[in-house]
């Protein structure tokens, strides 16, 4: 029988330990409130020379993933981690690290954007980054977001995507929570993920090649599409590697994940730590015999619309919970995405906005409850209220 | 070290003819000059710039190095990267090449919007040579000024107005910059004088730790000049005192030209181009004279620092 591992860990230290446990070849990084344990945790596995990595302390986050994109073009396996401003300001870069198909993994601690500045959480930062064609990967807890990095290296590197990842967590709610994890041995982590073959390397000065050049018009928008379909096409992959996980290590992972959908009229869509707030009402709701249910949405890039539409298509209400904002539009995008995909089917939910949680703000089990509450009323009136702002003062 | 004609001309070409820079631009015969200067393979990265999209319009390349561009502002960043995977990829024994590593950008994306991932890189110490084409001016998105333009010169952001007679402040020194930050070569070279740039790059490429060159390169279409004065104009630079050619090696200075009649009037460098032309109109000749006077600070400090770390 296989002995298992537990240990107590906060967040962004079980990052760091799973970045060990890649030993990538670069970690090009600047820190960042909530996700600075991340490189300063990594910093000494290198000072103590438990990772064989080069680690690059850059001067900004702009230069960290610039770096990246260097070191990955040149062949190595390359980490980092970000948050809020961090990601804001790399934000040229994403693009360019996508487009130049170059399988980077970096962990963002999810923070709300300034002004005002707030170091808390919220996904305002990684649907800023919504379009920037990475993969992008949310975890719901600390097990997840040590599961998640293996997971996303493994993804980046499938030479079907070779596509930039990013994987979510919610900062200081998930980020700074000491839970109690399983970990995998060394040996098991380097023999999931394999060895790193670069398509292409600036190194292999024998074969020299030209990186991100002038494409104008009569080839910029094949490269583009191209890029959109390897974006779409890593979904499969995505899958596959979810369960190989899963065989490995008894923890299986999907796209999404249905908690108590079998018959249930009532359904809350969330994405990271408020999936378990959520789980607990569920729970509780169901054990007064409601037909509620919950859907997690753990990839939110490449966007699971068939997965989505088939665990919704059933229910009379959902209700979209967004950490996020779109200004001046009607729901936030999460809501915009799901009710898109929904859309062109007869048989559909009515379909309620809600935005919660900005600035770090709590969300509680009552707050899901009264959702839980008006989505039934909803029903009965049969049409969707205006988007609902959770726990603010209005 | 010795840089031989006759084994230069058989050294294969690492950029190559067919890219689109303009006729007369400096910018080609300089990465010609420092990428032959060079013995052992180099990874190239490139800021946006003129020399980035007239040389890889795709499907095409001049390059015949490994080369990158991913964006204006963070050639050295890139770099820096690529340099750090190479050291990696070195110690785990699946490279095992001597490999150099070089940038090129122009002055925008070195004195202005790309110092702060230079001066980053230079203070952490990847061995690289940044190395800025110094054209004095944004000439990619059309002549517009940059830190580096000297005092005076016209370009679209500061034009020669009635009230206000081209850009106002001096330019910056990010040669000084440079050797203020650490890097352990620092100098400023022009392709007229071409055994003295590529001598620099030998040296600077041999150098264990960050070294900067920064390489004055005429504009034809900036600058206002003939097509066929790239080099001749550059030269003028190095003979008015416009361009002191000197280096830093480990913090100790050396002035490699100083002309023994002391320089040609700078009159002579300006009149031969558009861009100064209202400068020489007595109505500026209160400009003219700031100019000079920049001029003669610096060449006095240059003087200065090299007698004081030659003691």
């Amino acid at each position: 029988m296989k002995t298992v591992k537990r240990i107590a860990i906060e967040g962004n230290e079980a990052a760091a330990l799973a970045f060990k446990q890649v030993n990538p070849d670069v970690v090009a990084a600047y820190p960042i409130t909530p996700s600075t344990e991340v490189v300063q945790k990594f910093s000494e596995y290198v000072a103590n020379g438990e990772v064989d990595t080069e680690f690059v302390p850059v001067e900004s986050e702009h230069s960290a993933m610039s770096a990246c994109i260097g070191a990955a073009a040149a062949g190595a396996r390359v980490m980092t981690s970000t948050a809020s401003q961090g990601l804001a300001l790399m934000w040229e870069m994403l693009y360019i690290a996508s487009a130049l198909r170059l399988p980077i993994v970096m962990t963002v601690s999810n923070r709300a954007l300034s002004a005002p500045i707030n170091i808390h959480g919220d996904h305002s930062d990684a649907m800023g980054a919504r379009d920037s064609g990475w993969i992008q990967i949310f975890s719901e807890n600390v097990q997840e977001i040590y599961d998640n990095i293996f997971q996303a290296v493994k993804i980046a590197e499938n030479p079907e995507v070779r596509l930039p990842v990013m994987v979510g967590y919610d900062g200081f709610i998930t980020s700074h929570s000491e839970e109690i994890i399983e970990i995998l041995d060394d040996e098991v982590v380097q023999s999931f993920i394999g060895k790193y073959k670069p398509a292409y390397s600036l190194l292999d000065v024998d074969n020299p090649i030209s990186v991100g050049p002038l494409a104008l018009t009569d080839s910029y928008f094949e490269f583009k599409v191209a890029q959109a379909y390897a974006l779409e096409n890593s979904l499969p992959i995505i899958k596959k590697v979810g369960k190989e996980y899963g065989d490995l290590t008894g923890r299986y992972y999907d796209v999404i994940e249905k908690y108590k959908m079998d018959g249930a009229e009532y359904v809350v869509v969330a994405m990271s730590s408020t999936v378990g707030t959520a789980r607990e009402v569920v729970d509780a709701l169901r054990e007064k015999g409601l037909p509620v249910g919950l859907l997690k949405i753990r990839v939110f890039r490449p966007f699971p619309t068939e997965d989505i539409i088939n665990a919704l298509k059933d229910v009379k209400v959902v209700g979209i919970l967004d950490r996020s904002m779109v200004p001046g539009s009607f729901g936030g995008p999460l809501y915009h995405e799901i009710t898109s995909a929904l859309y062109h089917f007869e048989k559909r939910p009515i379909a309620q906005p809600y935005v919660y949680g900005l600035g770090g703000r709590d969300i509680t089990t009552q707050h899901i409850e009264k959702v839980f509450e008006e989505l039934m009323e909803i029903a009965k009136k049969g049409k969707p209220n205006p988007l609902t702002y959770i726990g603010v003062r209005e | 070290m010795a840089i031989n004609l006759r084994e230069l001309a058989l050294k294969e070409e690492r950029l190559v003819s067919g890219h689109r820079l303009c006729a007369g631009c400096a910018a080609s015969t300089i990465v010609r000059m420092v990428l032959n200067a060079i013995d052992e393979p180099v990874v190239v990265a490139n800021a946006t710039g003129c020399l980035e999209v007239a040389t890889t319009i795709f499907p095409f390349t001049s390059w015949n190095v490994p080369w990158i561009h991913s964006a204006f502002e963070n050639a050295a960043a890139t770099i820096a990267g690529a340099e750090a995977a190479y050291r990696a990829l070195k110690r785990k024994g699946e490279i095992n090449k001597e490999i150099r590593f070089l940038s090129f950008s122009g002055d925008g994306g070195t004195y202005d919007i790309g110092l702060q991932a230079l001066s980053g890189a230079v203070e952490r110490g990847h061995r690289a040579v940044y190395i800025c084409y110094n054209n004095e001016a944004y000439m990619n998105t059309g002549i517009q000024r940059s830190g580096a333009t000297p005092r005076g010169a016209f370009t679209t952001t500061s034009p020669a107005g009635k009230v206000i007679p081209g850009k106002p402040q001096k330019r910056k020194n990010l040669t000084e910059m440079m050797v203020a930050n650490g890097a352990k070569y620092v100098a400023q070279a022009s392709p007229s004088h071409w055994r003295d740039l590529m001598e620099k790059v030998k040296k600077a490429v041999n150098t264990d730790g960050p070294a900067f060159l920064n390489i004055y390169s005429t504009c034809p279409r900036g600058w206002r000049t003939p097509d066929d004065s790239a080099i001749s104009i550059a030269r003028l630079a190095v003979e008015t005192g416009i361009w002191h050619l000197y280096e830093v090696e480990n913090g100790k200075y050396k002035i490699n030209y100083k002309p023994a009649k002391g320089f040609k009037p700078i009159e002579e460098f300006l009149k031969a181009q558009g861009r100064f032309a209202h400068l020489l109109k007595p109505e500026n000749a209160h400009v003219l004279e700031e100019f000079k006077r920049d001029l003669e600070e610096e060449w006095n400090r240059l003087l200065r620092m090299e007698e004081a770390t030659n003691k």
